[in-house]
């Protein structure tokens, strides 16, 4: 049994962030939950596919965040409560959706998770999402614990219902990663079958229901401002005349900053959970008696520009301040120490400044980096290293459009087969681009999960240009990165996993692509002849590296190589293994004739693959 | 129960290579200190460093609300390797203490010869004058003693627990071992963490004792 789905009312369990959303979800009747797999959000669909086998809940993996947020659009609309998670970029791509279901509305209360990543932990960029609640008009609220989460995932239904509107819960990796006691509360059954009452001329945005459905919509904000001023998120603390606003997990730390510093007598804390609209009325009654006030919130100065705009509108002229070069950055995320010596600074306060100790300086020379690395055995790295091979061997040099997955660390050396990266999806357009302004030789690479989530429209596209590159999809079978969560393509699926398999490479034929080979990286020499001649080719042109992630086998299977590789005294020493493939199980021994190639058997995962190009490796005789 | 969780600030940071178990340690860690009365904060690494990169979580307890931990700011530090547990050097302050596994997982530019790994011996000497105590020994060792190789997180909770720092006993981590860990590999972490309780008992691995103790 799910951990999610046991325990009793009172009772206090150590759940993740994500965890606690999903349990604050289930203690609110949701019926439906729908993701696409992204950090820092996916746990949330992880275990929600759980609870799933486990109840009578709804989940799928999307194909992508749109169609996760519309699946969920239309449970709502037919009356099913319903949630959708996704990472902060995830809702770019379903931003569409968003800004007309702004409109359109829901019947049954729908809650959009929307994780940021402040500081960039697994991300592309760090954009703060807390945007897409001005720019759509939709309530949102901002957990500072993962109690915090339970609790406004469970009434942000409800507020749902109240306002006919989904409700963003805007969450940062803080949150979604942390750890925290959680009360919990009643588990409630989800609704039975749910039924969808026509109402076109409300439903369906042609342009003249949009105009009445825009002015429904301000409405409707009008009574989210209402719901703000008197939500129980929103709460003031401490007495005296200096003021500090803050929201999210900056409100955990702005807390320990009162505590440490002694401000209790002397500062007042609006911990802001209710973040749109802001509750006008609160702020004003906040703000009367201060001096001055100290916004405090990673990324954006969206509370502070919000909080000056009200101020102004009032003729209030004490200063509010936040992000400068001063005080607070609207790069990266904060940590205690920071919010403790910026609110000390502002306030003119001594500052309890440790002088942290770095270890290079101690040291007196730097300390190696330990960057991430494609595992042992990883088939992308046998992909690349094909490409590798066949673009010197045709004296050709290939510029290299990436996409988004594990995939994405060939861009360490010594692969380095990746040039440019936009999101999820670009690789395939972007190299469309560069092969039309160029003469370069350009083969771009996506990923199973990725081509599936974003590629389809640009291989269709470039079919119907004619375009001329190369598209190398790396299919491992799973979507990796993010924790073997399955897509349209997979085959390989824990026992009882509900799903039809959608063949990559029919869908790739059906597209029109007339040059395809199909190959597995792990067989050497297939793979190098096929990558010839595709890249001699011209016009659109597929190859599918196909073989699972063994960590996924692994997995699902129980299945590990046993087979394991040594390095012989044929070896000349030429490194060719160092400059061109990188397998972390490749080491050189220092000795003191030299160094020296050894393959460390604790690392080799047995592939098979480097034996088939190096001579000097063999076979460990078991 | 309360008025005395509410009195404490601890701490502790936990710090490896992907792999090495830090998450469940620091799992444990807080399941302990919810047992214990506390409401603890733990916070994890998870996606992209996980690819063989490092793996820092953190557990606070007691009268703080952040899940994270600053720089000079951990009381204890957990170093499941010995260059990571260097490394985080600059979270430790002059009273920490810290708990350092002496074996090495070498980075990959070291394994390829681009870069050297430090003297073992040099950056335990120089991370114990900067802290208040250091205890180290070879975590891996003792795990593969113990007849469980991956249990290095077993067996620097067991000298965490017997090294009197933490609010709770040893044989409450032992109890939420037995009851939120795979009951297959039970006995051998078990042994694991004695391992590691013994650890701390010998003299010969403090390389520092903290003042306190004296």
């Amino acid at each position: 049994m799910s951990e999610l789905l046991t325990g009793q009312p009172g009772e206090r369990r150590l759940y993740l962030g994500n965890e606690a959303i999903l349990r604050g979800a289930l203690e609110a009747g949701v019926a439906l939950v729908a993701t696409y797999p992204g950090t820092p959000a996916s746990e949330i669909g992880d275990r929600a596919y759980v609870v799933s086998r486990q109840t009578d809940l709804y989940f799928e993996y999307s194909i992508n965040e749109k169609v996760a947020l519309e699946v969920a659009a239309g449970a709502a609309a037919s009356g099913w409560r319903s949630l959708c998670s996704m990472k902060h970029v995830g809702l770019n791509v379903a931003a569409d959706a968003l800004m007309t279901l702004a409109y359109v509305g829901v019947k049954a209360g729908m809650v959009i998770v929307s994780a940021d990543d402040p500081s960039l932990f697994s991300s592309q960029n760090e954009q703060d999402n807390r945007y897409y609640a001005k720019m759509a008009g939709l309530p949102m609220l901002e957990p500072a614990s993962p109690q915090d989460a339970k609790e406004m995932t469970r009434a942000a239904f409800a507020l749902s219902e109240e306002l006919n509107l989904p409700v963003l819960l805007r969450t940062t990796t803080r949150i979604n990663h942390s750890r925290g006691a959680v009360t919990l509360r009643e588990l409630v059954p989800p609704a039975g079958p749910g039924f969808f009452a026509k109402e076109p001329f409300q439903k369906v945005m042609v342009p003249a229901v949009a105009r009445l459905a825009h002015a429904r919509l301000l409405e409707a904000q009008a009574q989210a401002a209402a719901q703000a001023e008197v939500s129980l998120f929103n709460k003031i603390y401490g007495k005296g005349t200096w003021g500090i606003v803050s929201s999210g997990v900056s409100s955990s730390y702005v807390e320990d900053a009162v505590a440490e510093l002694g401000l209790k007598d002397r500062v007042q804390v609006l911990k802001l959970g209710f973040t749109n609209p802001l509750p006008v009325s609160l702020i004003l009654k906040f703000l009367a008696p201060l001096e001055k006030v100290l916004v405090v919130e990673e990324l954006e100065p969206c509370l502070e520009e919000g909080l000056r705009a009200i101020a102004q509108a009032q003729g209030l002229t004490l200063p509010i301040q936040g992000k400068s070069p001063a005080l607070f950055s609207r790069l990266y995320e904060y940590h205690p120490a920071l919010v403790r010596q910026v609110t000390a600074r502002y306030f003119g306060l001594p500052g309890k400044a440790g002088e942290p100790q770095e270890p290079e300086k101690v040291l007196g020379e730097p300390l190696p980096d330990r960057p991430p690395n494609l595992c042992p055995g990883c088939p992308h790295r046998a992909a690349y290293y094909a490409v590798k091979i066949a673009l010197k061997d045709l004296g050709l040099e290939g510029v290299f459009p990436t996409d988004i997955g594990c995939y994405t660390l060939g861009l360490l050396p010594p692969l380095s087969m990746a040039d440019f990266l936009i999101c999820m999806g670009s690789s395939i357009n972007t190299a469309a681009g560069i092969s039309k302004a160029t003469n370069q030789k350009v083969v771009a690479f996506i990923g199973d999960s990725t081509f599936f989530h974003a590629g389809l429209p640009g291989l269709a596209n470039a079919v119907h240009q004619n375009h001329d590159f190369l598209l190398v999809i790396l299919d491992n079978g799973t979507t990796a990165m993010t924790g073997h969560q399955p897509h349209p393509g997979v085959t390989l699926t824990p026992v009882g996993y509900p799903c039809e398999h959608v063949p990559l490479k029919g869908v790739v034929k059906a597209l029109g692509v007339q040059n395809l080979w199909v190959v597995n990286p792990f067989k050497y020499k297939e793979t190098l002849a096929a990558t010839k001649e595709a890249l001699s080719a011209s016009g659109v042109r597929v190859l599918i590296a196909e073989a699972p992630c063994p960590l996924h086998v692994h997995r699902v299977q129980g299945r590990k190589s046993q087979a394991r590789f040594r390095v012989t005294d044929k070896c000349q020493d030429c490194r060719h293994c160092l400059d061109y493939f990188g397998c972390p199980a490749m080491q050189l021994n220092q000795g003191p004739a030299g160094g020296r190639m050894r393959i460390d058997p604790d690392v080799c995962s047995g592939c098979a693959f480097c034996v088939q190009w190096c001579e000097a490796i063999r076979p460990v005789k078991q | 129960m309360k008025s005395q969780t509410e009195k404490i600030k601890l701490r502790i940071l936990l710090t490896g290579v992907g792999g090495q178990g830090t998450l469940l340690a620091s799992r444990v860690l807080g399941e302990a200190a919810l047992e214990a009365g506390f409401s603890p904060l733990v916070s994890e690494t998870h996606g992209m460093a996980q690819r063989g990169g490092i793996v820092v979580s953190t557990v606070v307890l007691g009268e703080l609300q952040s899940p994270i931990i600053s720089p000079g700011e951990a009381d204890v530090l957990l170093g499941f390797e010995a260059l990571e547990a260097f490394r985080a050097l600059n979270y430790c302050h002059p009273k920490s203490l810290v708990i350092a596994n002496t074996a090495a997982i070498p980075p990959y530019p070291v394994a390829i010869g681009k870069a050297q790994y430090p003297r073992i011996g040099r950056l335990m000497e120089l991370l114990a004058a900067q802290v208040g105590g250091l205890l180290a020994f070879d975590a891996e060792d003792r795990a593969r003693q113990a007849g469980s190789p991956l249990g290095v997180n077993m067996v620097l909770l067991g000298a965490l627990a017997a090294s009197a720092s933490l609010p709770f006993s040893d044989a409450d981590l032992r109890q939420i071992l037995s009851t939120r860990t795979n009951p297959k590999f039970l006995e051998a972490n078990l042994k694991a963490f004695q391992s590691g309780v013994d650890a701390a008992g010998n003299d010969k691995y403090w390389l520092k004792r903290p003042a306190a103790w004296h």
